[in-house]
């Protein structure tokens, strides 16, 4: 048994930046970015429901915070973010079955979680703001 | 003639199988219909007042879809946190770092746990 010696500089396989930026690829890292999101977006869904937990006084504050532009937008970005990673999430799935592989649907795949994501999300905030009476 | 047991059990180097992989996809799986109905509590109660939205809470359906989704939600972002740290992040620094997703991940979900009862069962 050889041991390595510590701080031999071994040499490592290519990485990211040997590679000519691809769709798919970018899409890997956008999937990764959103499941970040949405943990930061977590974060949010926690401030409202204990805000909500804790009496009126304070839901008032988070409700004008979330009320704002601001708000909404951030909350926009919140809810793309999570579509996107559940479309991106639901390629993985097939995946996992073993089909969908070929570079052909890999393509598919990429368009379809952009502008999926994309589409459904404004189609979400139009449905509400219809519920709501908005127009 | 020897044969380790962990391979006979199929359980591999990290002596827990695929527990983690089949784990991450339950919780994904689970999240598709529950974070779009999240999405849709939140669009349709932007802005509301505190009794409307207090209220839409308590109803048992929702406060039970709404359990569901930050359990699941909190498992399923503890091992994607982790896997992202296990990538990037190297020695001493990576326990740390899983450790400190570890508790984000139960902290919230415990926090969206409670808050939920608090307003299902409180006064």
């Amino acid at each position: 048994m050889s041991h390595a010696k510590p701080g031999v500089e071994r040499p490592l396989s290519p990485h990211l930046q040997i590679y000519r930026p691809m769709l798919t690829m970018m899409m890997s890292i956008a999937h990764r970015i959103s499941g970040v999101g949405n943990s930061v977006g977590f974060l949010l869904l926690t401030w409202w429901l204990v805000a909500v937990g804790a009496g009126s006084e304070a839901y008032e504050q988070v409700s004008s915070f979330f009320g704002s532009l601001g708000g909404r937008a951030l909350l926009f970005l919140f809810s793309w973010s999570l579509i996107h990673h559940m479309l991106g999430g639901i390629r993985h799935l097939i995946w996992d079955t073993g089909h969908g592989l070929d570079k052909v649907s890999i393509e598919v795949f990429a368009w379809a979680t952009i502008i999926g994501s994309t589409v459904l999300t404004v189609l979400v905030w139009l449905a509400g703001y219809w519920c709501k009476g908005a127009f | 003639m020897a044969t380790p047991l962990k391979r006979v059990r199929g359980l591999g180097a990290a002596h827990g199988g695929t527990e983690t992989f089949w784990r991450q996809r339950l919780t994904a799986i689970a999240n598709i219909p529950l974070v779009l109905f999240l999405i849709w509590s939140i669009v349709t109660h932007i802005g509301a007042g505190y009794d409307q939205v207090h209220d839409y809470l308590a109803q048992p359906i929702v406060a039970l879809l709404l359990l569901a989704l930050v359990i699941s939600a909190a498992i399923h972002m503890r091992i994607g946190l982790k896997e992202i740290i296990e990538d990037y992040v190297h020695g001493g620094a990576k326990m740390v770092a899983i450790l400190l997703a570890t508790f984000f991940a139960a902290g919230i979900g415990l926090a969206c746990v409670v808050a939920l009862l608090k307003i299902s069962l409180g006064s």
